[in-house]
């Protein structure tokens, strides 16, 4: 942009300085239908998070932040939409990690979704690379196979899921049961994902790593894994928020409440019994926390294209 | 493994097979000499890939023997065969820098590390690679990157180099700078080295010997020099010399060769077939005012010039009869004139037209006149 513009300057002369065309092109942006399109769609998803936000700093529990509109005229009611507590306060958070026993879910959920991650990795990377690189009998299928099961919305196997690990293996109220049910229901995509990618590395590197004495397992470790990173990156990403966000089968598998998982525990918050909704928002913000450093942490693995230059032409 | 074994090749009546498809390989007899430099050339899918890969072990043998040396390597896993293989597409590890990959190898072999160090640079210095070693294989050129799957090979010693097309991605320059680099390493190294390449001039300048593939089948084994100029067949005719061999149809008179140009009075044409071809290369014609008295003139209509600098090549001929002449670029020529040329009748190849083998004579047949012996 930069360069173009100081082109056309030498081009026009001086009647106009790169500053003030600078300044008009940027204006031309901010008032195109596109610019109006993204603002519009940013807001929509902002709005509601401020009003968790703000509810979360309000220090009460009432979803009503302003207690009376009806008096307050026209401008009065529209601030009222303005998603601004009152007055702030810490008292929520301070209360959702001493008071109740958030912390206990919290260290639940990072060992449930940790857990997760782990296994789904280890099982999805090997499981991939064979599909990838070996032909043995049932191979197409078994990927077929794959796809099929995530026809079906996950809610159709709660009750097979339920005997199996509940009734026969007794893993119900464990972390073990979770990360179990939880890494295979992500395998089939996680399989997928790594086999697209693995599928991508060219054969010459992995054969020019046979003839130089490497085996199987020495090309897997210093070679495939390495270079399909960013897949990993984000295959382990998705395992792990799909252990973390879950909740449907976390609430049906763990019963005693210091077993919970924080989506869990946080509707405990909001019950047909309570309706801690400052709790609650609390709650979610510290939630996101994890994730968002976890997207942070793996930003510059989430780079695509570290296999460039292993092949030109 | 490393040491003074003898690293000869040998394919004895081997065959490849894919997956239920007619055999890539029908039956490979090919024996490659210790320290020798033996290029594969051929036409796009006729099993040269093919056959260097069974050499590597990437690739089984349906059937025959495939020996390296005096061990008989059928069954023997790529990592134990002691062979190093350049890649078209350089295949270099893309996270790891230069040296690391020059050093895996010897590092997957449990070598001491000082050893390592010691011998990937040595290699690194022979290639010009010192300056690249800690550089990843995306930061370097086509050319460098080319060099470090070079040095890669190189540092391991193996008994055998394998080259699978390695020039073909990179600009014609940098082809010629490398090829005289791979010519040098070898002359220096004298490691059994098999390079397969499209190139002719490749094959040419960098073989002790080549190995003509034509659909699976070996079409003729020599140095550059017998292939060029005693080849056993029309396709290898066709396929060594720049531009290729003239190929023309004549009918065997049993006394003389004759088609619509030329007519060709010879002896000893009785054993062979009706229909004919005649090879005439390129560089054996030249124009008929400046040839010896018995050599054999005809005249064609020009088509087209190619002029090259000091030489052209000459497009003649119509139909069937068509035929390039590399002349001295000197005169002028319009298309549509009538061209003398002349040849010697010593020069030229017979060839059957049905098996398009060749046609060999005893040399006394073709002799000048005067000195003929009659059989
Ligand atoms: N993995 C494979 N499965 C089935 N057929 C194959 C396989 N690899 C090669 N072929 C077939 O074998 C034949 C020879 O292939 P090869 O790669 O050896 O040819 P090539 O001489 O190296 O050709 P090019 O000069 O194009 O590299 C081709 O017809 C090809 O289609
Ligand atoms: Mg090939």
């Amino acid at each position: 942009m930069r360069q173009i513009l100081t082109q056309n300057q030498s081009a026009a002369g001086a009647l106009e300085s790169p500053r003030w065309r600078r300044l008009k092109s940027v204006l031309r942006d901010v008032f195109s239908w596109r610019f109006a399109l993204l603002v519009f769609a940013s807001l929509v998803v902002i709005y509601p998070l401020l009003w968790v936000v703000s509810l979360a700093f309000s220090g009460q529990q009432s979803l009503q932040l302003v207690q009376d509109t009806r008096d307050l005229g026209l401008w009065g009611q529209l601030a009222a939409l303005v998603p601004l507590p009152e007055q702030w306060s810490l008292q929520n958070f301070r209360a959702v990690l001493t008071e109740q026993p958030f912390m206990r879910w919290l260290l639940n959920s990072v060992v449930v979704a940790a857990g997760t991650t782990v296994i789904g990795l280890v099982l999805s990377c090997t499981a991939a690379y064979a599909f990838s690189r070996f032909r043995f009998p049932g191979r197409n299928r078994g990927l077929m196979l794959f796809l099929v099961s995530q026809m079906f919305p996950a809610v159709l196997m709660l009750i097979p899921l339920y005997v199996i690990v509940v009734q026969w293996l007794g893993l119900g109220n464990s972390w073990l049961g979770l990360i179990l049910v939880y890494a295979i229901t992500a395998l089939p995509f996680c399989v997928w994902m790594l086999k697209g990618y693995f599928d991508t590395l060219p054969f010459e590197i992995e054969e020019s790593a046979l003839l130089e004495g490497a085996s199987r397992l020495t090309i897997f470790y210093r070679i495939i894994l390495p270079l399909a990173r960013p897949a990993i990156a984000v295959t382990g990403l998705f395992s792990f928020m799909t252990a973390w966000n879950e909740f449907i089968l976390a609430s049906i598998f763990m019963d005693d409440e210091a077993l919970y998982t924080v989506p869990v525990g946080l509707r405990f918050f909001v019950s047909d019994y309570s309706s801690e909704w400052g709790y609650f928002a609390a709650g979610s913000i510290l939630v996101s926390v994890p994730v968002i450093l976890l997207f942070l942490a793996l930003q510059r693995f989430l780079v695509s294209g570290l296999s460039a230059g292993a092949v030109k032409g | 493994m490393i040491g003074i074994a003898v690293a000869s090749i040998e394919f004895r009546g081997v065959v490849k097979r894919y997956a239920d498809s007619a055999p890539t390989l029908p039956g490979l007899d090919l024996h490659i000499r210790d320290g020798e430099f033996m290029v594969l050339v051929g036409p796009s899918g006729c099993g040269k890939s093919t056959t260097l890969r069974m050499i590597a072990g990437l690739e089984s043998v349906t059937a025959g023997e495939l020996w390296i040396g005096d061990r008989l390597v059928n069954d023997l896993p790529p990592r134990d065969r002691d062979v190093a293989m350049v890649f078209q597409n350089y295949a270099l590890y893309p996270h790891m820098t230069v040296f690391e990959n020059m050093a895996f190898g010897l590092r997957v072999r449990k070598q001491p590390e000082r050893e390592i160090r010691t011998r990937v640079e040595a290699a690194a210095e022979t290639l010009g690679l010192v300056e690249l070693l800690a550089r990843k294989p995306g930061q370097l050129s086509g050319g460098q990157c080319q060099r470090v799957a070079l040095g890669r090979a190189m540092v391991r010693d193996p008994q055998v180099f394998l080259f699978d097309e390695p020039l073909s991605n990179l600009d014609a320059e940098l082809r010629v700078q490398m090829r005289a680099s791979i010519g040098r390493l070898h002359r220096e190294f004298g490691t059994t080295s098999v390079y397969v390449t499209h190139d002719q001039v490749e094959a040419m300048t960098l073989g002790s010997r080549i190995a003509i593939l034509n659909g699976g089948e070996l079409m003729q084994v020599g140095t550059p020099m017998e292939l060029y100029s005693d080849p056993d067949n029309v396709f290898v005719a066709g396929f060594m010399g720049s531009p290729p061999m003239n190929i023309l149809p004549v009918s065997n008179l049993g006394h003389a060769l004759e088609n619509r140009l030329l007519q060709l009075p010879r002896q000893g044409l009785e054993r062979f077939g009706a229909e004919l071809l005649l090879g005439l290369r390129p560089e054996t014609l030249c124009p008929a005012a400046e040839a010896p008295a018995h050599w054999v003139r005809f005249s064609a209509p020009v088509e087209m010039v190619e002029t090259l600098g000091a030489e052209m090549l000459v497009h003649l001929g119509e139909g069937d009869e068509r035929l390039v002449a590399r002349l001295p670029g000197l005169r002028s020529l319009t298309p549509g004139e009538s061209l003398s040329l002349a040849f010697d009748p010593a020069a030229l190849y017979l060839f059957d037209a049905g098996t398009r083998q060749r046609l060999r004579e005893p040399r006394a047949v073709v002799a000048p006149e005067s000195e003929l012996v009659t059989p």
